[in-house]
């Protein structure tokens, strides 16, 4: 075996091929009866809302959540090569990365806590 | 380079004292049997989504004093399958109102990623097959658990392509729920996991089984992680009590209601393999992946640990945890959206990062990095920082505790000082919440008053003008 990604490119072949096919096969076998009520979109029985078509309005907290992730997802996949060469790293490191939590994660947090970025209602 | 190193069969520790990466041997794998293995593990997951979505429905079936599906085959065994012909036969509705390409796409991305994460996920020790000597496991990397949660990003996307090209309002508020839920969990769930890499020293799967062969499993070394991660699975694959991407009352079906017929299916299907993927990272990670559970372990020089044994006792505890899934799912009640993301972001995050940084430090000591002195307690020896580390724990958590106390107090008391109207949620005839600054009487003295006079003079009398109301009625 050359490269390890080759059987995890094989598997999701064989999952994609799976789904593409059972996708593919219910267009053909299911059955194609048109009616103008069932192409609307659902809205529970009343008249569908306009705005939903040109991508609508969504609250900003959203995206601030997308920012909190992308900033603490980051530092989190920092803590991974450390934690793994743990051992060889010794107290030094151990100190360093201590600073890192510190400033990163419980700095930030307690700003952005403070400041309202976690609150919902 | 590595695949030479691990060719070599250097199996255990490394000169500089680095874990190899990763341990299984993949070197006499042809790439036909890696194609076989791979459609095994393709019909092992198929398999076992249409018999999980049977057991789930059984057991909630049983939870509600209700027989639960049971006709078709024996016990009803078959019921799946049934509904995988009828959703193959229905009509593939696409609204006017969504994007064509985006709409399809959306599925099929959302379950083949679905199947990425176990092509790492070992199922067992060296088996023969057909000759060879190879893992039960499709491949392994240095970084195989972090491919996991890159897979588990992904997955994110086709969630949130599927809200927005179905071109609909609930579609669109679910698809963007059920990411940011996604994403808000996937750091906490994330941070849990680096308490086990501390201890395996590696990311790889199988590295990391055998490191709890050494080490004993790592739900007990890292107990904590272990609860969070547990917590975070749930959130991460949209189940109850989190399921709040489709909560019927609110967004009908959440970022699939558009879907039907087999394009829904696919969506079903990818939230089965999830729930199977995430009980087979915990699996793996804290509860010693395919190795026998310690009695059984034992007999006979470690018999039950050889061979095909090994997907036994995988395949036993990871429908351990999906009981779980279906247990929470038959007794909690679904939590609020603002709840869910307070208890992510103010709760699990902080809370993971204190316990790393725990974890850490007891690694440390045992190192060796603060000094080489030793005690000695049950006849192992243990380093002398470790009584710090754990007393310093010790008095931060019973700080925390009472200042958490004392501000649980002051909430309530504060809670109770706003509360001054009681109010009859029936007063109307029909329930209503109630307002800010307002509290309810409770609703069996309420409805008591109603069937008694004497207690509804008396409530009356107390100064609830709602009770009053409702005397009318009945006059």
């Amino acid at each position: 075996m050359t490269n390890p990604y080759t059987p995890m490119l094989i598997l999701v072949a064989l999952g994609a091929g799976f789904v593409i096919f059972s996708v593919g096969l219910a267009q053909i076998v299911g059955p194609k009866r048109y009616n103008r009520a069932k192409a609307e979109a659902y809205e529970c029985g009343i008249q569908p809302s306009p705005q939903a078509a040109e991508g609508g309005r969504f609250p900003i907290k959203y995206y601030l959540t997308a920012m909190l992730f992308i900033i603490f997802d980051i530092e989190a996949v920092f803590l991974y090569p450390y934690a793994v060469a743990f051992d060889q790293l010794g107290l030094f490191t151990l100190l360093a990365m201590f600073l890192f939590l510190l400033n990163a994660f419980f700095i930030a947090d307690a700003y952005v806590w403070k400041r309202g970025g976690f609150e919902w209602d | 380079m590595i695949a030479q190193v691990v060719s070599s069969g250097v199996t255990s520790l490394a000169l500089d004292g680095a874990r190899e990466n990763p341990l299984a041997d993949f070197s006499d794998t042809p790439l036909w049997l890696t194609a076989i293995k791979a459609v095994g593990i393709f019909a092992y997951l198929l398999i076992q989504v249409l018999l999980v979505i049977w057991f789930e429905r059984r057991v909630i079936g049983r939870m509600q004093q209700r027989p639960g599906p049971n006709r078709n085959g024996p016990f009803g065994l078959l019921q799946s399958l049934a509904d995988g012909v009828k959703s193959m036969l229905k009509e593939d509705v696409r609204p006017k109102a969504s994007d064509a390409i985006v709409f399809t796409v959306a599925p099929i991305l959302f379950a083949s990623m679905a199947f990425v994460a176990f092509s790492i996920i070992p199922l067992g020790p060296d088996v023969s097959m057909f000759g060879y000597r190879t893992p039960l496991q499709l491949t392994d990397l240095p970084v195989a658990v972090l491919l996991v949660l890159a897979a588990a990003g992904v997955a994110a996307y086709g969630v949130i392509m599927a809200g927005w090209a179905s071109g609909s309002t609930y579609p669109m508020l679910g698809g963007l729920r059920s990411s940011a839920q996604i994403i808000s969990y996937e750091i906490a769930m994330g941070l849990s996991l680096v308490a086990v890499f501390l201890y395996a020293g590696s990311m790889s799967t199988s590295q990391i089984v055998a490191a709890q062969a050494e080490q004993g499993w790592f739900i007990i070394a890292a107990a904590f992680s272990f609860v969070v991660y547990v917590i975070t699975m749930v959130g991460e694959t949209n189940r109850l009590p989190f399921d709040l991407a489709e909560g019927e009352g609110e967004i009908v079906g959440g970022y699939f209601t558009e879907y039907s017929g087999m394009r829904f299916a696919m969506f079903f299907l990818a939230e089965y393999i999830n729930m199977f993927t995430v009980s087979a990272i915990a699996t793996t990670l804290f509860l010693g992946g395919w190795q026998a559970p310690p009695g059984i372990a034992a007999i006979n020089d470690g018999m039950f640990n050889e061979g095909w044994w090994g997907l036994l006792w995988f395949t036993l505890k990871m429908w351990l945890f999906m009981f779980l899934f279906v247990w929470l799912r038959g007794t909690l009640p679904r939590t609020r959206y603002d709840q869910f993301m307070k208890f992510g972001w103010k709760f699990l995050i902080p809370a993971s990062l204190v316990w790393i940084v725990l974890v850490a430090l007891v690694r440390g000591a045992d190192a060796g990095f603060f000094g080489d002195s030793t005690f000695g307690i049950l006849g192992r020896d243990f380093p002398v920082p470790v009584l710090f580390i754990l007393g310093a724990a010790l008095l931060l958590m019973i700080i925390g505790f009472t200042l958490w106390d004392r501000a649980a107090e002051r909430r309530r008391a504060e809670r109770r000082e706003e509360s001054v109207i009681d109010v009859d949620p029936f007063a109307g005839g029909y329930p209503v919440p109630p307002l800010p600054g307002q509290r309810l009487v409770e609703p069996g003295s309420a409805r008591v008053g109603r069937t008694q006079t004497d207690i509804h003079t008396d409530a009356s009398g107390s100064g609830a003008a709602t009770a009053v109301v409702v005397s009318d009625k009945e006059d």
